[in-house]
């Protein structure tokens, strides 16, 4: 009779022996950081909350010095916000843009001025007057 | 339902966006390199001044009613389109861009909502954040949509610049009050063979019969029959490629020298390519056109263009261009004054999946070569790399004398505040 099979014993063991573990090998230290990446801080996710109606203008003059707003500043606008009292406000006034604090009371609505040598202005309605958007950050060179 | 959005004037109005003081004042702008009007206010319009009125003619015609005149600001119009448009999309999902300045959304399963309410609150959206006036037309079907953002637009104190058609009554009345030439998809010629059958309006059109309309007419304008009586039957397209792609232009002066248009015709070539490859098509012929000053009677006219068709469908800039300047070579004719050329390439087909031809291929360098070019262009946000025929100390300028600031694109054009 020949042997038309052969059989083999399976050898157990019990030795735990080494681990592998397919990370591929880096002859170093693995990054701490590679669980934490986050993506890097951006002044437009930071500064812009609403893209499509976020518009840019530069300060032209000291008139509102006192809030913080230097001749040459950058405003980010954004033009979805609702004007409401002390908001400041990119307005187009007779002819040209400004930018002042909202003054709204039962008064009336008033365009205030952050500079002592510059006075309130009254809005009648003799004014071809816009509230073009609400202006939201200042950025500024130092 | 669908609504059609449209910017009303929308040139005009990006314009004033920046420029408030033009309200109410009228505004033209013009084509490239400053030629015709191309963009009106009503203002504008109600003086009679014509679209395509070419500006040398009517300069004093301006000047005496006081219009002012701008040459096309295309970076300004395209950030605010991109803003409409994405402001659109939190009104519906599905969002059609038609053209620059007009879009259909889908409003399919919005039944609950109050589509008049819904439509001026998106015309109050986008006036707010933009700055862009809009009219809303809303109808079961795109064409009929069409026709209600006519009336919303032609009367915006009785709608408030939002049209709804939700009853075959408003249908039907819409429908006579639409002037044949004013449905949307017919031209001068059908107009003059519908009026000939005595089609005066979109209302006797859909009283034709389907089986005239269909042997007389094409499949086009059954469907569009088919749409006014409001069987929505013209597809919604949310992304609509292309079927042609053209660059021409008007000289700032005439040329006369072969070399000259030679480089002109390889720059627009080029400039086809490259949008061909944006869009993933590529395609299977390309028109070259030349024409002379028409306006100057007493040179020599003459007009000609050239088709070239390939043997396999391409995208490189390398094979459109070599084509383009065999064809001018055959066209161009000496001793005339050129104004005006272009490329335009048509038979679009996707690239990746358009027919192989057996025997003949774009050459395999080309396309990592092209894809290369793409990306350092991309890069430096300019044409860093070019064809040796195209310019390259020579600069071309558009003339626009008349160009407003880019208010939205170029840190130091923006707006300044006192």
């Amino acid at each position: 009779m020949t042997k038309s099979l052969q059989f083999f014993t399976p050898k157990t063991s019990n030795s735990t022996g080494a681990i592998f573990i397919d990370i591929g090998i880096s002859a170093g230290f693995p990054s701490p950081a590679d669980d934490f990446t986050e993506t890097r801080i951006s002044l437009d996710e930071e500064l812009i909350t609403n893209k499509e109606a976020t518009f840019f203008a530069k300060v032209n003059g000291q008139s509102m010095i006192g809030a913080g707003l230097d001749d040459k500043d950058l405003l980010v606008i954004d033009r979805s916000l609702e004007p409401e009292n002390n908001r400041i406000a990119v307005c187009f006034l007779d002819g040209e843009f400004t930018v002042k604090r909202l003054k709204v009371s039962d008064g009336g609505v008033w365009l205030q001025p952050e500079n002592p040598e510059y006075p309130s202005i009254k809005i009648t309605e003799e004014n071809d007057f816009v509230i073009w958007g609400i202006v939201t950050s200042v950025i500024k060179k130092v | 339902m669908y609504a059609l959005v449209d910017c009303n004037n929308f040139y005009a109005s990006c314009e004033r966006v920046f420029n408030p003081s033009l309200q109410n004042k009228p505004v033209a702008v013009l084509s490239n390199n400053d030629g015709c009007i191309i963009a009106r206010s009503d203002e504008v319009k109600k003086l009679n001044l014509p679209m395509g009125a070419p500006i040398f003619k009517w300069k004093n015609f301006c000047k005496h009613h006081k219009i002012t005149v701008l040459s096309s600001n295309y970076p300004l119009y395209g950030d605010m389109s991109a803003r409409v448009m994405t402001i659109l999309e939190q009104f519906s999902p599905n969002v059609e861009v038609y053209s620059i300045d007009e879009a259909f959304i889908d409003l399919t399963g919005f039944n609950h909502h109050d589509f008049n309410a819904y439509g001026k609150s998106i015309r109050k959206r986008i006036l707010k954040w933009t700055g862009i006036p809009t009219c809303v037309g809303i109808a079961p079907t795109k064409a009929l949509c069409k026709v209600a953002n006519k009336i919303a637009r032609k009367f915006p104190k009785e709608t408030g610049g939002v049209y709804v058609i939700d009853t075959d009554e408003k249908r039907l009345k819409g429908l006579k009050w639409t002037a044949i030439k004013n449905v949307w998809g017919i031209g001068r010629r059908l107009e003059k063979r519908l009026m000939l059958k005595g089609c005066k309006t979109a209302f006797d059109f859909t009283q034709l019969s389907d089986e005239w309309v269909r042997r007389n007419f094409s499949i086009t304008e059954w469907r569009l029959k088919k749409d006014l009586e409001g069987i929505p039957t013209i597809e919604f397209e949310i992304k609509e490629i292309k079927r042609s792609i053209s660059t021409t232009r008007s000289f700032e002066q005439a040329y006369s020298d072969i070399e000259d248009i030679t480089e002109r015709i390889s720059t627009f070539a080029a400039c086809c390519s490259e949008k061909l490859r944006a869009q993933q098509s590529s395609c299977h012929m390309i028109i070259v056109m030349l024409r002379s000053d028409r306006h100057k009677k007493n040179t020599e006219q003459y007009s000609a263009s050239k088709t070239v068709v390939f043997s396999y469908p391409t995208d490189s800039t390398l094979s459109i261009t070599k084509a383009a300047v065999e064809a001018i070579k055959i066209i161009f004719k000496k001793g005339v004054n050129y104004k005006k050329a272009g490329v335009i390439v048509t038979g679009l087909v996707p690239t990746n999946n358009h027919q192989l031809n057996l025997f003949l291929h774009e050459n395999p360098k080309h396309k990592p070569l092209m894809s290369a070019i793409d990306h350092l262009n991309k890069k430096f946000k300019t044409t860093a790399i070019k064809l040796a025929n195209q310019d390259l100390q020579r600069t071309w300028k558009m003339k626009q004398e008349h160009l407003s600031p880019k208010y939205t694109t170029k840190i130091n054009d923006i707006i300044t505040v006192k």
